[in-house]
């Protein structure tokens, strides 16, 4: 219960919002560690801080981001979706399947890879909803249907959008010489963060996350709710896969396992927590950028990529542990 | 005996918006059972929390045996020989007794290979030897009564050669015979001079079995009496420091003959046979019985917090469907849980959110935004109407007493409009001065026009409140009094009345 510290939960009560307070001061915590990170990688090498690397940052921040963001939502509730990557594939193989393989134009294969993703999230919560399948279970099945789904309809093979060149701009058309993705992430970001703390979605979400039987017992559909917010968490995972696609110009089906991971290690590098009710978009961006700042310093630093993997799991705990140390005093 | 064997002096603790203890006292004797009373929300939990390494103190010393100490950790607590029972008993209940006991201890055998099961069971037996405890080493936790369970605590206490013993709240769910066996426990505990500090709301509990009392209010330390020399109005007056609402209703408003809500044949499995009652408008309907009598699976069947096998509700009337609370709200009904931190609260979030949850589409705007001005607003009106006490409304309602947090859950219940409300239990961990404030509370509800349905296990509570009382037994209404015919010990001949004639042959 009360189990809140002296000097971090006063900083914290002084927060207008209750939203807010829970997750500010890790939110501090993580950002000093973001600018922390830069600033060692910026003295260690001069190939770091430089407008090309940070911008590359930025990129390979961006689909693993928007994965983040969605998944958010789910964590908030005190559920987890283990399919986002794999969603993400499949929806990426759709919009092949619709822009490639049936020649519709882009903007019909945006929006079937957002519905397909709207649909996979629609099937976990329903799932998790409706049959009561525990959310790791649900959206693990999930996660390897929708593998095998994108391997099927794609053939095993990627699907290429040679002949849509305008495709490619989606995520990569530049302003100022920063890419796209970079823009759609960051306006995902202040999306994400208006849904969950101005519209009573997202005050469900906490609440659900919160205690959902106190919800249920307040004449609250917590069905329907709980449906809404893996139905958001899927479209964001259709947005990725778009994203992807048009970076790589070309769908790859075999692509995506192992992205949910990365996902939730942002999301609980920023502060939410796995048991629900506490958590903010502002804490995943920051720790989506933790992680893609990590992997892009150690690669300058020539740390080989096997190390990279091992210090970024390190992190993830590490994160973790603070957090909870941080609760506990 | 006479020797000191703790003593708190000066204890400060500080809590995000709350100074919960300003310089507290408290003393225990070897040998002594020591109540330490007082509203919740006074710190009497706090003090034991910081006695017991839970918290640490601000400020202030503690000292044990005459030695100043330092308490950083439970683990510290325990090795100093400081034991304590909380309301919520903290037992596996797949393990035995004996195992609950010793975990963490069990002896080993096969140079600590494997677990001694024989050596544990005699360990076990021989400690309830010692108490005279009537418990079976081998029996799963799960299949004992909270009287036997509670034991088992206090063993698991006493194993670890506990000096001080901190119980709270040990009679809350307790029948009068377990209490009695319970109070020949602590009566031998004390023989041996083992200092108990005994927290409890039961005034006459208090006279039965304490030597003194000390009263805390607001997080300060009031006093320190010896239980002979006062009687129970002049601790509740310490307590409370003010005036008492007064115990007899003053006079019973008005209810009409208009039936709110009527409910015929309700019936879910073992706990609910063929209820049927109505509720008129203005009324508050009284449920006594004994715990497990089906009270509250009545209200819940009603609110379809699980769902009924059969029976028919009616609202103003008119034949209502519930399949699920959400239905039952849209029908102006509001439930109000005896367990309002697992049923009633969001207790990490903040007050406004807590009693707008149920009425959040009501500040709906396109796309789902949030009118949270109005928001705001209603939530403080309902502070103000209920007069709850809380710094704001974005104060996190985990940090207001229990008296309070039960303010919230009406205030959630108000702002949707429910004019039927089935309160269970709605004192049960509130103090006496929140008490009468509640009682209060309902008075005005109702002379508003709305109707309770108030489930109640404390007799006085039922008589004082109630304009008509249903008493249940096994899951069968077997009683209706009304005001004048109520007394306590008509309620409890219906109480006890099992198999009664009023069921309709044929059935159960």
């Amino acid at each position: 219960m009360a189990e809140l510290g002296k000097p971090a939960a006063n900083a914290a009560a002084a927060r207008p919002a209750a939203v807010l307070k829970a997750g500010a001061t890790q939110k501090v915590l993580a950002f000093a560690s973001l600018i922390m990170l830069i600033v060692v990688f910026s003295l260690s090498s001069e190939n770091f801080f430089r407008f090309d690397n940070l911008i590359g940052i930025m990129l390979s921040t961006a689909v693993i981001g928007v994965l983040a963001l969605g998944s958010t939502f789910v964590i908030i509730t005190g559920g987890i979706d283990l399919s986002v990557g794999t969603v993400m594939t499949f929806c990426s193989v759709m919009v092949g399947v619709i822009v490639t393989f049936w020649q519709l134009p882009i903007p019909l294969g945006i929006l079937g890879g957002v519905l397909t993703g709207a649909a996979c999230g629609f099937i976990s919560g329903w799932l998790v909803t409706k049959m009561s399948i525990p959310p790791f279970i649900a959206t693990l099945g999930m996660m390897m249907v929708t593998k095998g789904l994108s391997l099927v309809v794609s053939g095993t093979k990627p699907i290429y959008f040679n002949e849509t060149p305008g495709f490619s701009k989606i995520s990569m058309a530049t302003l100022f010489g920063i890419p796209s993705a970079v823009f759609i992430f960051f306006g995902l970001a202040v999306l994400a963060s208006i849904v969950l703390s101005k519209t009573i979605i997202g005050r469900y979400n906490f609440a659900l996350g919160s205690n959902e039987e106190a919800t249920r017992l307040s004449g609250v559909n917590v069905t329907f709710w709980k449906i809404i917010i893996y139905i958001i968490t899927g479209i964001f995972a259709g947005i990725a896969g778009i994203m992807m696609a048009s970076r790589l110009n070309s769908a790859q089906p075999s692509l995506g396992t192992g992205y949910e991971l990365e996902a939730i290690a942002a999301v609980v590098i920023g502060g939410t927590s796995l048991s629900g009710g506490r958590g903010s978009i502002l804490g995943t961006v920051i720790g989506a950028l933790i992680m893609s700042v990590l992997t892009n310093g150690l690669r300058i630093l020539s740390v080989p990529q096997e190390w990279q993997t091992v210090i970024v799991g390190g992190v993830v705990i590490l994160a973790v542990y603070a957090d909870i140390l941080r609760r506990r005093k | 005996m006479n020797d000191i064997l703790v003593s708190m002096k000066g204890i400060d603790k500080q809590f995000p918006g709350v100074r919960a203890l300003n310089k507290c006292n408290f003393e225990l004797k070897a040998g002594e059972v020591h109540a330490l009373v007082g509203e919740n929300g006074a710190g009497k939990s706090t003090l034991m929390k910081i006695l017991t390494g839970v918290y640490r103190k601000d400020g202030g010393t503690i000292f044990y045996k005459g030695n100043s100490v330092d308490i950083p950790d439970t683990r510290t607590a325990r090795e100093l020989g400081i034991s304590i029972i909380h309301q919520e008993l903290q037992l596996m209940p797949d393990l035995t007794v004996a195992q609950n006991i010793y975990i963490g201890r069990e002896p080993k055998k096969y140079r600590g290979l494997l677990t001694d099961e024989k050596k544990l069971n005699e360990q076990a037996s021989a400690l309830f030897a010692e108490l005279n405890a009537r418990l079976d080493p081998k029996a799963k936790v799960a299949g004992l009564t909270v009287a036997m369970q509670q034991m088992v605590e206090i063993s698991k206490a006493l194993s670890f050669r506990s000096e001080v013993l901190i119980m709270d709240e040990p009679t809350a769910a307790l029948t009068d015979g377990e209490i009695d066996d319970l109070f020949r426990v602590i009566e031998q505990l004390r023989e041996k001079g083992v200092g108990i500090v005994y927290i409890s709301h039961r005034m006459d509990e208090l006279k039965r079995i304490t030597d003194r009392i000390t009263v805390m209010r607001d997080g300060c330390y009031v006093d320190t009496v010896e239980t002979s020399g006062v009687d129970v109005d002049d601790i509740i007056t310490m307590m409370v420091g003010r005036q008492i609402y007064a115990v007899s209703r003053p006079d019973i408003t008005e209810v009409s003959e208009e039936k709110v809500l009527e409910v015929n044949n309700l019936s879910r499995g073992t706990a609910v046979k063929n209820v049927s009652f109505h509720l008129k408008k203005g009324e508050i309907l009284g449920f006594a019985g004994l715990m497990g009598a089906g009270r509250t699976e009545v209200a819940r069947a009603i609110f379809a917090a699980e769902s009924p096998d059969e029976g028919e509700i009616y609202v103003h009337g008119k034949r209502v469907r519930i399949k699920t609370p959400a239905d039952a709200v849209k029908h102006g009904i509001g439930y109000l849980s005896e367990d309002r931190k697992r049923y009633g609260l969001m207790v990490d979030m903040d007050v406004k959110s807590n009693i707008s949850i149920a009425t959040l589409r009501k500040y709906r705007k396109a796309f789902g935004w949030m009118k949270r001005e109005a928001i705001r607003k209603e939530a403080e009106e309902r502070v103000a109407e209920l007069n709850i006490k809380t710094p704001g409304v974005n104060q996190i309602v985990k940090f207001l007493s229990g008296g309070n947090q039960q303010k919230v859950v009406i205030g959630k219940w108000l702002t949707r409009d429910s004019d039927i409300l089935m309160i269970d239990e709605p004192t049960r961990g509130i103090d006496v001065g929140a008490k009468a404030e509640i009682y209060k509370l309902l008075d005005d509800l109702v002379s508003q026009g709305k109707s309770i349905i108030m489930i109640s296990s404390e007799l006085p509570e039922v008589l004082r409140m109630s304009h008509r009382v249903l008493v249940m037994c096994e899951g069968r209404i077997t009683g209706e009094l009304s005001r004048e015919e109520a007394t306590q010990e008509a309620i409890m001949k219906y109480a006890t009345m099992r198999g009664d004639a009023r069921v309709v042959a044929g059935q159960g």
